[in-house]
């Protein structure tokens, strides 16, 4: 059974996800089943992780086929906290998904829909657990298909345009993927990330390495909603359902963002990506940008949804930063703040979940008085905010603490500086929120409104929750981040 | 660096040491209690909890308490050492009169507030690391501004905000001190910052932001007159006294704060004589006595020192007692404008009274606990033979008892009668008053206690002759002027006591204050206008682009989106090529 660890949490989101579409006319055994195949993931890779903080690094052949022909399955400090964060969030949305899926999509496409979310699921997962480059690429359009689906089914009629143009960036991306892919296998035969590395340095002073480089930086880039190529990334979470939001914006982005930091660091190496093309000097500036510009965004939209969608622009510019450095602080402290801003983030659009199941909407306005109106979920709200801004005693705390103390390593001390500046703008939207919410009178419509059933709310205090206890006891976390960024610094052994 | 005794030389009672409690946690965690328990149970419960909190500090074991370490910080929850042991007593028996003071109220907000306002700043003071005075001093802010916020006006929620603001931007630079410092020293512990560049100014800053330096100090006078009635008693105590603690701690004998003290000593008094609201008043006179303490702390010597620590302990004391009163007056007529009161006197004698022992303990009268202090401070810059910071620490005497012991009550309790006819204020307000106006007595009248406390052996007398002549010479010819000033005024044209008064003000001297204050204020409100202009400006601009409909927000068309995708990748294959 441990033998087989690396392949279930992939193998049994993909095989619920036929299963699911055989209970078409019970969506409350689809719900279920799908419930269950999130949570047996997650097992799986709790396991996972133990096994692999016991003994490193795990490699997998699939279907017996032994690696560098076969696709190879490999598991290292790195990948199995990103495969934890999928698990987590998917196991932790499903209970909340429930009431909410009910209240936003119609009940005949409910079964499609958790097919497709566990597709989503699967090719997420099958993204970062894979070492196969030209797999990399299958598991993303997997994903990226489910999930213009899943954007596509929000009760707004604009979703079906956001997840269009999401459906032409996403092409685009993955693409720029392939065709990077390609140029790899072109010249040095192999597919296999782990050979690859070993590979290219022969090969690497060539033209065609460089546009493959090229081609893979901006294509992942786009997956990752680096700013500016992140403007598919607000329509498609404004308008998508909650719970996909939720989902989304836990783990889509994060999962580009880990094959970005494998494909440098690992594949390409340091030397090659940061000495040789100086990538740090195209991310840098991207990054700083990509903090700044979406961060003040943010602070005049009037839809608290919309709000965090940009902020989850801004936080991706946090932890390009930290790639940027190409240091191991640097590489921990955004190691750490995929795990972080994923609990953040999916606590706050949890909320707003909560918040358009009673009250229909999250335009600031509809978000009047329900300080009052549903206090629990505003204070879930609060509580994930703060931590967004990085409050210490909570996770947003640690990172920003990390972060921080990289760029200080690396001597670039104005950038401490405007770390602790754009903080400020976080203070400002999500204290919109807070005044909308607690010191406004609500609409007339949204007077009787009540507190959110229990079972959104559960979850919704669990992540928030874990804001706060990975907030004050960080072993666990940093520990992680700290070997995840030693091995990818250290290249392929 | 100034060593301060560990061990106090004569503790006051001889208790079981306690080690493991710490004052500050016992209000910050018994303050959840607070909203579940209504009635007399509360009320007993509000009294219990800062008495408990007394016991602790009294009880507490001099040493290093509570040491852990969180991510490879050495964290110090509880430094009790002779300089925050002053403190702590203090800040206690505060919180307590508060308490008592503020027992009719049934907001339970306010009392929360309250409750873990005081419990953070005695774990400001007793902090023996950075970090933890950090989290404490940003728990101050974020529960004090609801004392302003709970008095429901729209005025109060306008001036929280900025007071949240205020404080914000000063915690951001003081935890950039301490990033700083952290990585020039690698130790986060707090004592005298004797590292210099960045990390030194920074720090300071953070703290001379709490001491209402001005032209720092706007968040006070602005915010304070708006609080609660009861609230503004906490908030008088707390915030400027932890950063007074702080600069005694960290930056004793830094030269430019006598200067900046005795500068602030007489700006405060200024504009106290130009406000017309009796708890605006009130407040500037704060940021006039926390000069004193700033300034005690920059001449350095150990009797300076020693006097900004006493000054901190009576001025609590005093202040609140003031606070007190005006809001005893506030709470019974509802009016705190010095032009709409008068002729209180025969409706509210006790606080009158009461009102008045605060009165002359800020005016360092002789035989009130402001003389004992304050006159530490002015002898230790006589000693130094700085004589222009000597007169301006004399000068801003004669000014504090211009406005609050004599025009405040003047013009509040007798002059014209305004027509009011308050009831005298609630026994509890009378009792907390009584208490803190017996300590302000007590410790004028035997002041050796209040020495014995001090972190290092006082060997001082308030009572010479010398001392008490000078003082009684200059504040009986203050009273003398504003009485022969307010006859010379002769027959006021109409009965508005108020405008009298403030004539009399301009013509014994201050033509030439009003005038460069109206200079003032038209460059000041040109310089403000300016700015206003400058940050719509930069909004507008700001939100042209950034705004819901602005460029780098609204949708973009599907072929803008990969005509960027096409940009980057064209920059990136050019910076790898060449």
């Amino acid at each position: 059974m441990i033998d087989q660890l690396p392949a279930l949490p992939v193998v049994i989101t993909m095989a619920a996800a036929p299963l699911v579409m055989c209970l078409l006319r019970w969506p409350w055994l689809a719900w279920a089943t799908t419930t269950a195949a999130c949570w047996a993931a997650l097992a799986a890779t709790i396991a996972l992780l133990h096994h692999v903080l016991d003994v490193g690094t795990v490699s997998y052949a699939m279907g017996g086929w032994e690696p560098p022909f076969g696709i190879e399955y490999r598991i290292d400090a790195a990948n199995v906290f990103v495969l934890l964060i999928i698990a987590g969030v998917s196991a932790l949305i499903m209970p909340f998904a429930k009431r909410s899926v009910e209240s936003e999509i119609e009940a005949s496409k409910i079964p499609f829909f958790y097919c497709a979310f566990l597709l989503a699921n699967c090719g997420l997962l099958g993204v970062t657990a894979t070492g196969d480059a030209f797999n990399i690429f299958v598991f993303f359009e997997i994903a990226a298909i489910a999930s213009y689906a899943l954007i596509a089914m929000g009760k707004d009629r604009r979703a079906v345009m956001a997840s269009y143009q999401y459906l032409v960036m996403g092409t685009v991306g993955t693409t720029f993927l392939l065709i990077g892919i390609g140029f790899l296998y072109i010249m040095t035969g192999t597919l296999n990330l782990n050979d690859l590395a070993h590979r290219l340095p022969e090969v690497s002073d060539t033209n065609t390495v460089r546009a493959a480089f090229a081609f893979l930086a901006v294509g992942v880039s786009l997956k990752l909603a680096l700013f500016p190529l992140h403007l598919w990334l607000p329509n498609a979470y404004t308008y998508a359902p909650s719970m996909v939001t939720v989902f989304l914006s836990a783990t889509a982005t994060k999962v580009a963002i880990y094959v970005l930091l494998r494909l440098f660091y690992s594949v390409f190496g340091i030397e090659f990506s940061f000495e040789e093309l100086s990538m740090n000097y195209v991310l840098f500036p991207l990054a700083l940008l990509g903090i700044l510009i979406p961060s003040i965004v943010a602070v005049f939209q009037n839809n608290a949804k919309r709000m965090l969608a940009y902020s989850s622009v801004a936080n991706v510019g946090y932890i390009i930063l930290g790639i940027s450095f190409a240091t191991t602080l640097g590489v921990m402290a955004s190691m750490l703040h995929i795990f972080n801003h994923a609990i953040t983030k999916a606590a706050l659009f949890m909320a707003l979940g909560c918040v358009v199941y009673r009250a229909g909407g999250t335009s600031l306005e509809r978000m009047a008085g329900m300080g009052q109106r549903m206090p629990w979920t505003m204070a879930a709200f609060v509580l994930a905010g703060l931590s967004l801004i990085g409050i210490p005693l909570t996770v947003g705390f640690i990172t920003k603490w990390h972060l921080i103390l990289a760029s200080l390593e690396t001597g670039l001390w104005p950038i401490a500086v405007f770390l602790l500046g754009t903080s400020l703008l976080a203070v400002i939207y999500i204290w919109k929120v807070v005044e909308a919410a607690y010191f406004r009178e609500p609409l007339a419509e949204n007077a009787n409104v009540q507190e959110a059933p229990l079972s959104l709310l559960v979850p919704t205090w669990v992540l928030t929750l874990l804001c706060v206890v990975f907030g004050v006891y960080t072993p666990f976390t940093v520990g992680i981040a700290e070997t995840a960024a030693e091995t990818l610094m250290g290249g392929f052994l | 660096m100034t060593d301060w005794a560990m061990i106090p030389e004569q503790a006051l009672i001889d208790w079981p040491a306690v080690d493991w409690l710490h004052p500050g946690l016992v209000l910050i965690l018994g303050a959840a209690l607070i909203p579940l328990l209504r009635g007399s149970i509360g009320q007993l419960y509000r009294l219990a909890l800062p008495l408990l909190a007394l016991v602790t500090v009294v009880a507490m074991a001099p040493g290093t308490h509570g040491q852990f370490t969180l991510f490879d910080l050495d964290l110090v929850a509880g430094r009790v050492d002779e300089l925050s042991l002053v403190f702590g007593h203090v800040f206690s028996i505060m919180v307590l009169i508060g308490a008592i003071y503020a027992l009719h109220v049934r907001d339970p907000v306010q009392h929360v507030a309250g409750f873990v306002y005081a419990g953070s700043a005695m774990g400001a003071v007793f902090a023996g690391d950075l970090v933890t005075l950090y989290v404490f001093w940003e728990l101050m802010m974020l529960s004090s501004v609801w004392l302003i916020w709970r008095r429901g006006t729209g005025v109060s929620y306008g001036a929280g905000f900025r007071y949240l603001i205020f404080h914000a931007v000063g915690g951001v630079m003081l935890l950039a001190g301490i990033v700083v410092y952290y990585l020039t020293t690698g130790s986060i512990a707090f004592n005298e910052i004797e590292v210099g560049g960045a990390a030194f100014w920074l720090i300071l800053l953070g703290f001379v932001v709490n001491a209402a330096v001005p032209p720092l100090h706007a968040w006070l006078t602005d915010a304070y007159p708006e609080a609660t009635v009861t609230g503004a008693v906490f908030l008088s105590a707390f915030t400027t006294k932890t950063a007074v603690y702080t600069l005694i701690r960290g930056y004793p004998d830094t030269e430019v704060l006598a200067w900046i003290g005795a500068i602030m000593t007489l700006y405060g008094v200024t504009f106290a004589m130009l406000a017309n609201d009796i708890r605006r008043l009130l407040s500037y006179h704060i940021v006039s006595q926390v000069g004193y303490m700033v300034a005690g702390v920059g001449l350095g010597t150990a009797l300076a020192l020693n006097g900004s620590a006493a000054h901190a302990f009576t001025h609590i004391l005093y202040k609140a007692l003031l606070f007190m009163g005006a809001g005893a007056v506030l709470y019974m007529t509802g009016r705190s404008k010095l032009s709409e009161l008068g002729g209180l006197y025969r409706y509210m004698p006790l606080t009158l009274i009461l009102y008045m022992i605060g009165a002359f303990s800020i005016a360092a009268f002789p035989l009130f606990s402001g003389f004992t202090s304050k006159t530490m401070i002015v002898e230790s810059a006589a000693e130094m033979q700085e004589a222009a910071i000597w007169l301006m620490l004399s000068l801003a005497a004669v000014g504090t008892f211009l406005s609050t012991g004599l025009k405040l009550p003047y013009v509040t309790f007798f002059g014209r009668d305004s027509g009011l006819r308050p009831k005298e204020a609630p026994w509890n307000m009378l009792l907390a008053m009584a208490i803190a106006a017996f300590l302000c007595i007590f410790l004028g009248v035997a002041p050796q206690p209040l020495y014995n406390l001090m972190p290092t052996e006082v060997d001082y007398n308030a009572y010479t002759a010398g001392h008490v002549l000078w003082e009684l010479q200059l504040l009986l010819f203050t009273a003398l002027a504003f009485f022969v000033l307010l006859k010379w005024v002769g027959k006021p044209p109409e009965p508005k006591i108020n405008l009298d008064t403030d004539w009399s003000y301009r013509v014994a001297g201050p033509a030439v204050l009003s005038m460069s204050r109206d200079a003032i204020r038209t460059v000041w409100a040109a310089f403000i206008g300016f700015l206003q202009g400058q940050v719509r400006w930069v909004i507008g601009t700001l939100s042209e682009h950034h705004g819901p409909q602005g460029a780098l927000a609204r949708t973009w068309p599907t072929g803008s989106m990969v005509l960027w995708v096409a940009v980057l990748l064209a920059a990136s294959l050019l910076i790898y090529y060449f």
